[in-house]
């Protein structure tokens, strides 16, 4: 049982090819699922991998390593189509949560109520996953397959977030819906990516987080929304069963499918409007 | 190149200084800095990222020390609250501010939040309030309602006054350890590396079991110094807390009856115990059905319990006064109403924890504790030793709130001990915290109530029947306490009301701030509100017709000549109840969006003590030979303030100042019996024997001058000063014969409330006094999302006299956010909400600005009139959050708490889904 701490991505994957180690990120859910029971695996510790940390700018778009945590994102320089990640990123558990937390690592864990995957969903985002030799992407919606699945094969690791290129002009909102005001699951969460044709939505994508196995867009809604002003959304009639088709929420301790639903559909209507109006919102 | 790392040390720098360990893989930065770094001022809480009492600064970022490994440091900086109050000057000028601000009561929290406002405070020196709510939301407090955090961090005025007499706003005399994070709670006494307990437990609500090889399987183990079952408890193998109830095994015996009730232990060397496989011992499960609610537990051919507990009533409380069919036969109007609660965890941020030794063949248990003198004598019972051989030191405790009144860790660290005849520690995980220490018992009630046209009550009938859990803790408290208080501080002439304990599969239900009261408060405010409303009366004034008087009879038939300040608590509000009603009602006509604005208010009562039964508490003082005054205070202060509060009052009656007192305990080798933190009952009773012992010390000394009452004494030289009217004495102490405790001047003095026994209608003389109360809350709905967000509370408390307003406003902002969480978030459910990220209890953003307004009309008994506060702080907050959702919406919701699901699915009319 050792504890592995490579210092590239190459020698982070061999090693995960030898050891069968246990993948340490931010470690803000590692250590909760591990609770009081003993570390029998060793652990390889992502920490120190340079090329794994930061947000730069590609030629096709936003590139986001994934050891960077929830605290740097909210800090970093991106435009407008980021406001709902950034937004996500401060309601991620609490500040001590934000400063650990990766994006990858959330991402990873794979809970239904992952407060990064709404609005990543909503940016298109892709995920970079590295094996021995090579790299492959898949579309964040490909890549969480199902409650605390991924479509991540032993011996890969995830190395970045891509954010494909948005106009500058793009627009986006998120809302997180809770029973308290910080460090909460969420019972619900919507995020908005939007282009503006003026006062009209040109194109919509929306993400629902909490109310299905894996966070869905909901193509039904974002097809309705286009050529809405702000003031039509808000008298826009949301019907479930085409506009929140793919979501299918369970009852739990935090609340009823019912009432997901309900919420969901003016929860999607107010983070499209303030989004459009740049306005913050009731939350 | 990588290479295993259980031999390469972590370098890193702590508080300024490089330091190094050798961690286990994968160890977490909290158990390194507390265990091999002696960095006790870390706090565990809950090993999940969800209190933040481990919160430090790494290289100036504040994070969970219990979500970082170790390893993952290297290199870095590490500061804990510790080593920035020696050296951090934004952390000093903020320990300064917290005690200022009464910002820390029991001090768990403290260090979580200090380092995370430290981290602030850095960045951005002058914050709004919102800044520090986000910068703070990460740490849970569960004592001080947020509020005098957000004041201490803000560094707004204090408000500080006066010498520590009665009525002094002073710091907490015992505050300075907990900002400058020495203060030792149950878990921060052991020596690192001391031997450890685990506890194996059932993962049923109820199941058989039996026990395999145990020996052979400690042969196998290395590391593993003890097993301990039921065949190791020398004495009866039983604790309880109420003589007649004594029900709940140590160590189950063939049969569990909750979900992580204790069947056996281990104890080893810290490695073993972190090592061990618990799914590897031997003991073999069979599940059996379990009843989990009151009426599967009643239903025909329920199984039961307990043998002797017939249709699993574990007992029953009964009151009746006049005739309740007749007075709600005479009504005009009557509204009845079925209203339910659940499990309530008290959520106290430190988990139990302790440590114990055998000293001379003695046995000392260190622990966190709200009874002292109970431990000692359940240890007695559960360990067939003489009293003499145990000796209870209790530690700090991080938070209390009734269920640190039973046992939890002591019984496991003594039976260790005395086996291994090694010292040993105990901390409860904050799962095994929730799943077996006690619950605010769920309640189901049914309650009518009528009045008369003319807005006068008349008839109240009520039945609520109380889910006790597994065993029967202070459920008979419970259900005895609730029939004396569910007709709230009103007169009522013809009233019942019977209550009922019933056992499930469950957790026990015991103690928690208010004994069912709140949630009797919530049946009977409610349908006070619904009264006032059919009656087309002001809901306050509705309240008012109808208020206990002086000289009108409880529906125990008592009758208080003096002291009842219920009317005084109302007519306090009625300022802000007519301009917040008229604020709500015109932001509500002016809406075309979702949100509804509402004002609530409601009323509460506690009889201050045991009901109807002794419950004395005796103070003991001295003056040793250099002139020290010397106060053995062995109330047990959980944050609430005994510490100070007691010598505040023992200081007056002596006529000193408080801080030339030296106060020790809380240790029962020293310290007299001051009875139990509860029933808000230690600035009544333990106050009362403070202050009788300051008055005899007093008198002693002035007897041996034959000097007169008035003159002023200064102590202090080997001399006390004895200045009367005209003449002066020196007493020079040296001269003088010492006693046993080495004191030339000593008193002791008891206090035990005047009650009387209540008969089989449940009238008598229950308790000596009450304290009365008053809410008014304001909040805002979100009718399309079912959320509510409180905008202000207006609290009214009849305390007597105030001994300490500032830690009575303390005591006032925790129960209101008790009160709150009980109204909009908290249900604990065995099996499901086990860790505080599922259950939720309000976070520093959830908690409004607090308006306290402290009511005194003095009472007889008290100790210069004071009333005892700790529950009437949080009994009507959930009743008047209800009523202000029912102002809002228009909808009565009887069933908390009220999540935004449910009150989403009553706005629409469906009772749930």
């Amino acid at each position: 049982m050792s504890y592995l701490t490579p210092k590239s991505t190459e020698e982070a994957l061999a090693l995960l090819g030898q050891a069968g180690a246990d993948v340490l990120a931010g470690g803000t859910d590692f250590f909760p699922s591990r609770g009081t029971r003993p570390q029998t695996r060793s652990i390889l510790d992502l920490g120190q991998i340079d090329s794994l940390r930061g947000i730069e700018k590609t030629a096709r778009g936003w590139r986001i390593g994934a050891m960077t945590t929830w605290s740097q994102i909210q800090r970093a320089d991106l435009p407008p189509a980021f406001d709902a990640l950034k937004r996500a990123a401060r309601e991620v558990g609490s500040v001590q949560i934000q400063n650990r937390g990766t994006i990858a690592g959330n991402l990873c864990n794979a809970s239904p109520a992952a407060d990064g995957v709404p609005p990543l969903l909503a940016l298109n985002a892709e995920v970079e996953i590295g094996s021995p030799g090579a790299t492959r992407r898949v579309a964040l919606s490909d890549f969480v397959t199902g409650v605390r699945r991924v479509a991540l094969s032993p011996g890969e690791l995830v190395l970045a977030v891509h954010v494909p290129s948005l106009p500058d002009d793009a627009v986006s909102h998120f809302l997180k819906l809770g029973s308290r005001r910080y460090l909460v699951i969420s019972i619900a969460m919507t995020a908005a990516v939007l282009e503006l044709d003026g006062p009209r939505i040109a194109t919509a994508r929306v993400a629902v987080g909490a109310c299905s196995p894996v966070a869905q867009r909901l193509p039904g809604l974002e097809a309705a929304l286009v050529g809405l002003t702000a003031a039509e959304v808000a008298a826009l009639p949301v019907v479930p069963e085409t506009h929140l088709a793919p979501l299918a929420p369970i009852a739990d301790v935090r609340g009823s499918a019912a009432y997901r639903m309900r919420a969901v559909a003016d929860l999607c209507r107010r983070t499209v409007i303030a989004a459009m109006t740049g306005g913050t919102t009731d939350e | 190149m990588n290479k295993p790392m259980q031999e390469v040390l972590t370098r890193f720098d702590l508080n300024g200084e490089a330091v190094q360990v050798t961690p286990a893989t994968g160890e977490r930065l909290s158990q390194s800095l507390r265990e091999r770094l002696g960095a006790r001022d870390v706090k565990v809480g809950c090993d999940a990222g969800d209190c933040g009492a481990c919160t430090v600064l790494l290289d100036g970022a504040p994070v969970c020390a219990c979500l970082v490994a170790t390893q993952q440091v290297e290199g870095c900086s590490v500061e804990t609250l510790a080593g920035l109050a020696e050296t951090d000057s934004v952390a000093s000028r903020l320990a300064e501010s917290f005690q200022d601000h009464g910002a820390a009561q029991c001090g768990i929290c403290t260090p979580g939040m200090m380092v995370s406002a430290v981290a602030l405070l850095r960045e951005t020196p002058e914050p709004t309030e919102t800044q520090i709510q986000d910068a703070l939301g990460g740490v849970l407090c569960r004592c001080t309602g947020y509020r005098k955090i957000i004041d201490a961090v803000a560094a707004v005025p204090s408000r500080l006054d006066g010498q520590g007499g009665i009525g002094g706003s002073i710091r907490r005399l015992d505050g300075l350890p907990k900002v400058t994070g020495q203060e030792a709670f149950g878990d921060d006494v052991a020596p690192a590396g001391t031997l450890e307990v685990r506890l194996i437990r059932s993962p049923y609500p109820h199941a058989a079991f039996t026990l395999g090889d145990l020996e052979g399987w400690q042969a196998t183990q290395r590391g593993i110094e003890a097993v301990l079952t039921a065949a190791d408890v020398p004495g009866r193998n039983r604790f309880g807390v109420i003589p007649a109830f004594v029900d709940q095994p140590v160590f189950a015996e063939g049969v569990t009856r909750f979900r992580g009730e204790a069947v056996a232990a281990v104890v080893g060397t810290p490695e073993a115990i972190r090592a061990l496989d618990l799914d590897a011992f031997p003991v073999t499960w069979t599940e059996r059905p379990a009843t989990l609610d009151i009426v599967s537990a009643q239903a025909d051919g329920a199984a039961l319990l307990h043998e002797d507990r017939a249709g699993n009533v574990m007992c029953g409380g009964f009151v009746a006064h006049g005739d309740a069919d007749a007075g709600l036969a005479a009504a005009d109007i009557v509204v009845e109403g079925h209203f339910q609660s659940g499990f309530v965890e008290h959520a106290y941020i430190e988990p139990e924890a302790g440590f114990a030794q055998v000293v001379d063949g003695r046995l000392e248990i260190h622990a966190c504790t709200q009874a002292p003198v109970m431990d000692l004598e359940s240890m007695e019972d559960i360990l067939g030793m003489e009293r003499g051989q145990i000796r209870i030191v209790p530690t700090a405790v991080g938070g209390g709130f009734g269920s640190k009144l039973d046992i939890s860790v002591q019984p496991y660290l003594a039976l260790g001990a005395l086996k291994t005849g090694r010292p040993v520690r105990l901390a409860y995980s904050r799962v095994e915290s929730m799943q077996s220490t006690t619950k605010r018992h769920p309640s189901d009630i049914h309650l009518r109530i009528g009045a008369t046209r003319d807005g006068k009550l008349s008839g109240f009938s009520f039945y609520g029947e109380f889910n006790t859990g597994a065993y029967a803790s202070w459920g008979p408290t419970v259900a005895n306490r609730v029939p004396v208080h569910a007709s709230g501080p009103y007169r009522i002439a013809d009233y019942r009301a019977e209550a009922k304990g019933i056992h499930t599969h469950c957790p026990p239900s015991g103690a928690f701030r208010g004994f069912g009261v709140p949630q009797s408060a919530i049946a009977q405010e409610s349908l006070f509100d619904e009264l006032a409303g059919r009656l087309e009366m002001d809901p306050l004034d509705f309240r008012l017709l109808n208020v206990l008087e002086d000289g009108q009879p409880t529906v125990c038939g008592q009758v208080f000549q003096q002291g009842v300040g219920i009317r005084q608590c109302l007519e306090a509000l009625q300022p802000a109840w007519r301009t917040e009603r008229a604020a709500a009602e015109a932001f509500n006509a002016a809406q075309t969006g979702p949100l509804r604005r509402g004002v609530g208010i409601a009323s509460g009562w506690y009889g201050c003590g045991n009901t109807s039964l002794p419950n004395p508490s005796t103070i003991r003082a001295g003056v040793l030979p250099d002139g020290t005054v010397v106060l053995h205070q062995g109330a047990m202060d959980i944050g609430q303030g005994a510490n100070t509060v007691i010598a505040q009052i023992f200081a007056t009656a002596l006529g000193v100042s408080v801080e030339t007192i030296r106060i020790v305990g809380p240790d029962t080798d020293i310290t007299p019996d001051a009875g139990k933190t509860s029933a808000s009952r230690q600035t009544f009773v333990s106050g009362n024997a403070a202050r009788l012992c300051g008055t005899a010390l007093r008198s002693a000394i002035l007897r041996s001058v034959n000097a007169g009452d008035e003159a002023a004494l200064n102590f202090g030289g080997g001399q006390i000063h004895v200045a009367g009217t005209g003449e002066v004495h020196e007493i020079a102490l040296g001269d003088l014969q010492q006693g046993d405790l080495g004191y030339v001047f000593e008193a002791v003095e008891s206090y035990d409330p005047p009650t009387k026994p209540l008969d089989a209608n449940g009238q008598g003389e229950p308790y000596a006094q009450f304290g009365y109360a008053a809410h008014l809350a304001v909040i805002e709905v979100d009718t399309a999302l079912g959320t509510i967000r409180p905008l202000r509370f207006v609290a009214a408390h009849d305390v007597g006299r105030a001994i300490n307003p500032m830690l009575v406003e303390g005591q006032i902002h925790g129960g209101i956010a008790q009160g709150l969480g009980m109204a909009l978030m908290e249900e604990f459910i065995p099996g499901r909400t086990e860790n505080l990220h599922d259950y939720l209890i309000p976070t520093i953003g959830d908690i409004p600005p607090i308006e306290s307004v402290i009511v005194e009309v003095p009472d007889a008994h008290g100790p210069y009139g004071a009333k005892g506060l700790g529950e009437h702080a949080l009994i009507p907050t959930a009743p008047a959050l209800l009523n202000a959702i029912a102002h809002a919406t228009g909808t009565r919701i009887t069933r908390v708490p009220v999540t935004p699901s449910r009150l989403s699915a009553a706005l629409r009319g469906d009772t749930d889904e």
